[in-house]
């Protein structure tokens, strides 16, 4: 039944850890809980200016009683409180962990922490934050860890600490050449106190033997490629019952009445629940609707099919993609909200040789994780428990006590691995439902399975925006005013009366952090009110910001008769480092702007790489062309050469993509590949197909017949990733899961007007390249 | 009834002959190695092998497969170490993982009629399994290995 997420095993399936009282540093399950109590130190530094991770909720820990769990056998296991969703955070927490622990990596397990962000500090999975944030805690936790095993040893032999060294799993006495291994020393360690953080000494850098190396496997590949690995959705518990839930179509709607007596004929349903509209902002709330509650998954949507409902469709009942779109247009047309101002763009635009206009559509997308939603709960003696594919375990936590009535502590959230997050799986409403349908069947065991047409149909969308960028240009084509109107509506008004303007947080990517170097530069953000659920997609607010950028620099070295890459490269400027606050961004990805400047000498090498990689420059054959955009997001510095190819139809297909990637130091080069490899066929897919349409109110995909995602047949030939080293060891982290995507869609449909002479402002291309 | 064979252990169902293959063996039978993503055979992350051949578990009701074998992921090999199943760790292919063991049953399928596929080959057997994690680059890189240590498998039996 139920199995916690494993670690590396042998071919033996998930690995429980025997977590015995003796067991040290406890961690890991439910011994840890036994012996944690009290152990955390409130270590977050929270009377100093929060940046980074001390500004995350409850911070972070780096003990490694929480952390680090060591058997009698030496088995180590490793507890990540970060969520797996694809992005190898799990191997990749292990990897820093067993380094400072100087532990050998084929008795590394991992187990996944429940959502306890008081105990494991800051849970929330997004923003590309897990190693940002974590690798230095998780390093203290496990260099501490590796002191108390040599304070043991030398407790043992009656030597000093100081004649000791930890090396591959045992800790060595090179005088005497006695050793002992960690299991030996598990128990005594843990009696120790926890040295003082200061104190810890951590690895000089060359000395990392897993940190920064390609040769570590990922921790769940067994279970992975077994179908032992479980998911949300492959909860299975005594007694659970299925459900599926039919919900408003329109955002907002309510159900006027409906008649269950067809579904309630369907062998093994067993009740229909309604399930009340929230108000809006919902925030996580369930949207409403009806529950039919059955004994197996199929009975539950044979039972839905029969439902008779009649909807009240509510404020949203006329919301059109294509009305909207219009609106946004106009809006993106008239003076806005100035959010980023330089210099008099008025001035400049009023003395250039000649302007430039253009604008830019990119619609709502769906993150469309393969698993969809899925949630199981169940309430006994007073307690819910839950096993959920989450983002977010905290709030999830939180908002489910409150949903079924309990106090936070008496609900735990077991967190499996997500089929994919995106963003969609940061919104936990499908966790809720399963709380409150639970409780409607008297605490009895529910899974929640949404369908693909739930998925598509009842999402937290990518926004929508009108993007309209106009230039000034001298008389050598140079620009030298500039004016970006980004329209969109905010995530904002999913948790609060709707701003209808884009909160610092979506500004800062990629529009009021734009790092060129221009004398007049002003940013503007009209109205765009919501009308449905706006929610994080992976990369957010960059990815419409970068599309346009970054086509509207190709477009200006166009209109220049100049080479786009050289273009790009003096816009850019010179290396320099830049304030972010001083350039108009406020919130510079929650991080502190002195710890991380925008490196424009960074920003070029990257462009310069991927230019490279591609050989750009070089002659393509007919109905071939290169292009490039770069982006600079999540503090990471990303550049795309693609090459595409347009065939007579105006079929588009991408033989070859080069990306360059400065991320500070790798933790783990191999997953940031795959992330990067992933980035472009996710970017590819914004080109091509994705588009999230409303009429009626009502989203107008149903399955993956009308929201494409790209096919094999349609990825590139070949990707290239190349790593730019870190100019030094010690330098922050940038992240790795969302920067490689903006930048991708802007370099393909450049590459495709190079190849055509078409331009493509509005996504997906679908017909557009055809004659 | 319904009788079937499922990774060779001999089964009966009396419930509902048009539930989908795919939720008999999710939630009766309890191997959830096969996955849900569509219901609509547009992603094949349900791929599993009927009588060896792969197929769509969302769209095929367990009528149909009255007096069938089926093999899911749980049951591919005994021990994990069908030569997909191997490349697959080798490459690290999987990101998220949850259309790994649809993408695996359809890669095992596509070997045992064409040992040595082309590009194109694989492109057109695979097409109808989605990764929105993106792993086509790595999933062709892990179908040529696989292919190529069955090959040798075979080479050094002769």
């Amino acid at each position: 039944m139920i199995r916690a997420p494993s670690g590396p095993s042998k071919g033996t399936g998930p690995s429980i850890v025997n977590i015995s009282r003796r067991g040290f540093l406890a961690g890991a399950g439910a011994g840890a809980l036994v012996l944690a109590v009290g152990l955390p130190r409130l270590t977050s530094a929270q009377e100093q200016k929060a940046f980074g991770v001390d500004a995350m909720p409850n911070g972070w820990r780096d003990d490694p009683r929480v952390f680090v769990a060591i058997a009698p056998d030496g088995i180590v296991t490793v507890t990540c409180h970060r969520q797996e969703m694809g992005q190898g955070v799990r191997t990749s927490i292990a990897m820093v962990v067993a380094d400072e622990l100087e532990a050998d990596w084929s008795k590394i397990r991992v187990a996944q922490a429940p959502a306890d962000e008081a105990r494991f500090g800051n849970q929330d999975t997004d923003g590309s934050r897990s190693l940002r944030h974590f690798y230095m805690p998780m390093r203290r936790a496990g260099a501490a860890a590796r002191a108390m095993l040599e304070q043991a040893a030398a407790d043992r032999w009656g030597v000093p600490v100081a004649e000791l060294r930890a090396r591959n799993h045992a800790v060595v006495h090179e005088a005497s050449g006695r050793s002992l291994g960690y299991g030996e020393l598990a128990a005594a360690a843990s009696a120790l106190p926890v040295p003082d953080r200061d104190r810890v000494r951590l690895k000089d850098p060359k000395d990392f033997r897993y940190i920064g190396t390609q040769n570590v496997g990922l921790v769940d590949n067994w279970d992975i490629t077994t179908g032992k690995a479980q998911y949300g959705i492959d909860t299975r518990l005594d007694g659970m019952l299925y459900a599926v839930v039919a919900r408003p179509p329109v955002y907002g709607g309510k159900v006027v009445r409906f008649d269950a007596a067809e579904t309630m004929k369907v062998p093994g349903v067993v009740k229909v629940v309604p399930i009340d509209t929230p108000t809006i902002p919902s925030e996580f709330a369930p949207v409403g609707g009806v529950a039919v509650v059955a004994r197996n998954t199929w009975a539950a949507m044979q039972g839905r099919e029969r439902l008779k409902v009649e909807w009240d469709d509510g404020p949203n009942a006329g919301y059109s993609s294509d009305s909207y779109r219009a609106q946004l247009e106009q809006a993106a047309r008239q003076p806005a909200k100035v959010v980023r101002a330089q210099g008099d763009v008025d001035e400049a635009m009023g003395r250039a040789r000649r302007r430039v206009e253009a604008e830019y559509y990119i619609p709502h997308l769906a993150q469309a994780p393969m698993e969809p939603p899925a949630a199981v709960a169940r309430i006994v003696d007073g307690r819910c428990e839950a096993w959920a594919c989450t983002q977010a375990p905290q709030v999830t936590r939180t908002r489910l006590a409150e949903q079924v009535g309990l106090p936070e502590e008496k609900v735990t959230v077991h967190v499996t691995l997500l089929g994919g997050g995106f963003g969609r799986k940061s919104k936990p409403d499908y966790v809720l439902e399963a709380g409150l349908l639970s409780k409607a069947m008297d605490g009895a065991p529910v899974k929640v399975t949404w369908t693909r047409e739930d998925d598509l149909h009842h999402g937290y969308y990518h926004t929508v925006s009108v993007e309209r960028l106009e230039a000034g240009l001298d008389d050598d084509g140079r620009a030298v005013a500039w004016l970006h109107r980004s329209a969109a509506p905010t995530i904002g008004s999913i948790f609060a009366p709707d701003p209808k303007h884009e909160l610092p947080f979506e500004l800062g990517m990629g529009l009021t952090n734009t790092p060129f170097d221009l004398p007049n530069y002003r940013a503007e953000n009209p109205e765009a009110p919501a009308h449905v659920r706006i929610g994080w997609f992976r990369s957010v607010s960059n990815i419409p910001h970068a599309f346009a950028i970054q086509s509207f620099v190709a477009e200006l070295a166009h209109a220049a008769g100049r080479d786009h890459k050289d273009y790009l490269l003096e816009l850019i400027g010179p290396p320099r480092l830049l304030d972010p606050v001083e350039i108009g961004d406020v919130w510079n990805y929650g991080e502190s702007p002195e710890r991380y400047r925008i490196d424009t000498g960074r920003l070029r090498r990257v462009v310069e790489t991927a230019a490279d990689g591609i050989g750009w420059g070089r002659q393509v054959p007919r109905g071939r062309g290169l292009g490039l955009a770069a982006h600079y997001s999540f503090l990471t510095y990303v550049a795309v050469a693609a090459e595409v190819e347009v065939a007579s139809d105006g079929g588009l297909s991408v033989p070859r993509v080069d990306i360059a990637v400065d991320c500070g130091p790798q933790v783990n080069p191999e997953r940031i590949r795959a992330q990067m490899e992933g980035a472009v066929m996710m970017g590819l897919g914004l080109v091509s197909t994705a588009e999230v349409t409303f009429r009626n109110g009502r989203a107008q995909q149903d399955n993956f017949d009308s929201y494409e995602l790209t096919r094999i047949d349609r990825a590139p030939g070949e990707i290239r990733v190349h790593l730019l080293p870190a100019a030094d060891p010690n330098m922050p982290l940038g992240g790795v899961g969302e920067p490689g995507v903006p930048p991708v869609a802007p370099a393909i449909v450049n590459a495709a007007f190079a190849a055509t002479g078409k331009r493509i402002r509005s996504l997906p291309v679908r017909g557009q390249l055809a004659v | 009834m319904t009788r079937l064979i499922v990774n060779g252990v001999e089964r009966r169902y009396d419930g509902d002959p048009d539930m989908p293959l795919l939720w008999y063996l999710r939630d009766e039978i309890g191997l959830t190695g096969t996955k849900f993503g569509c219901g609509q055979a547009l992603c094949g992350a349900c791929t599993v092998h009927v009588d060896g051949a792969a197929a769509f578990a969302c769209i095929t009701p367990v009528s149909t497969v009255d007096g069938a074998s089926i093999t899911t992921i749980e049951g591919l090999s005994a021990d994990g170490a069908h030569p997909v199943q191997v490349a697959w760790r080798e490459l690290n292919v999987a990101q998220c993982g949850y259309c790994q063991t649809g993408q695996i049953m359809q890669a095992a399928s596509l070997l045992a009629t064409t040992p040595d596929p082309s590009d194109a080959d694989i492109d057109a057997a695979m097409s109808g399994n989605l990764c929105r994690c993106g792993t086509y680059v790595r999933i062709r890189a892990a179908i040529k290995q696989a292919a190529g240590s069955i090959k040798q498998a075979a080479g050094d039996q002769k």
